[in-house]
């Protein structure tokens, strides 16, 4: 990813990674740990809800699971307490369903004064975007391959 | 119900994937648009090798939650969906997999930047 880099800008990134304290990254990688270990948790018991309670089929579960983790890492975008999760949780919060969740309301939120079109309307796919065009670009391929190896 | 274990396994393997997510955000200076872009085609790329189900049948929303899982389904259906139907299967089967996530995350996404507004920074 991203453009190569000049010697001086690798001598930077080293030079950057030596300040960096490890025992800072030993921290917050297991703050990240915990929070995602607890949002995962969460994932768990919709995933058993939607199984045994509303005895949905396999397909059913997972569109259900995401389906609700999204809503919860949307609504808790909208009344600001993702914001104050992911300043503790850093990656914890951003790998997790819930924070491509977020990744949708934030920067809608912040443009909503564009407009209802371009400001909320594009802004929604400002960061949603390339994680859709990516995934579903690979899974495009991924099938086609199979789809050739299998015949 | 799932057992103990499965609620031990979703938390420890969820955790560490976001362990992962965190070493590249501290280290490598990536924005965290760009490791979800690595981490959902990382998960469709594991899923095709065949590597990431049996993480998804050890640790279940462990697997499926961190955004790996919905790399594993968009692949995952796209396989299933060009074995049963072929190449028209390979295009719909990934979305076909992804429809709720996507249309909730389109939805109460909406619903969410209309309805509020941002917190002003202190």
């Amino acid at each position: 990813m991203g453009r190569p880099k000049t010697p001086e800008q690798q001598r930077y990134q080293e030079h950057v990674n030596q300040k960096i304290p490890k025992s800072k990254v030993a921290l917050q990688c297991a703050k990240a740990f915990v929070a995602g270990g607890i949002i995962c948790t969460i994932g768990q018991l919709v995933h058993d809800f939607g199984e045994y309670t509303l005895m949905l089929d396999e397909k059913g579960v997972a569109a259900f699971t995401a389906m609700v983790m999204v809503f919860l890492g949307a609504t808790l975008t909208g009344i600001g307490v993702y914001d104050k999760i992911g300043s503790w949780a850093g990656a914890g919060s951003v790998v997790p369903i819930t924070g491509f969740a977020n990744s949708i309301v934030a920067p809608a939120m912040e443009f909503k004064r564009e407009g209802y079109v371009m400001g909320v309307g594009a802004k929604l796919f400002s960061l949603a975007g390339p994680v859709l065009v990516y995934g579903i670009s690979a899974s495009i391929i991924v099938g086609l391959i199979a789809y050739i190896v299998a015949k | 119900m799932s057992s103990f274990m499965d609620y031990f396994w979703a938390f420890v393997i969820g955790g560490l994937l976001c362990v992962i997510g965190q070493l590249l955000l501290s280290y490598t200076r990536l924005t965290s648009a760009r490791i979800l872009v690595i981490f959902v085609t990382s998960g469709v790329v594991f899923t095709a090798l065949g590597l990431y189900e049996p993480l998804v049948k050890l640790a279940g929303a462990g697997a499926t939650v961190p955004l790996t899982g919905f790399g594993y389904a968009l692949g995952k259906g796209a396989i299933e969906g060009a074995l049963e139907s072929g190449v028209v299967g390979a295009f719909t089967g990934g979305i076909t997999a992804t429809a709720g996530g996507i249309a909730a995350a389109i939805l109460f996404g909406y619903l969410n930047a209309v309805v509020f507004t941002p917190k002003t920074k202190k």
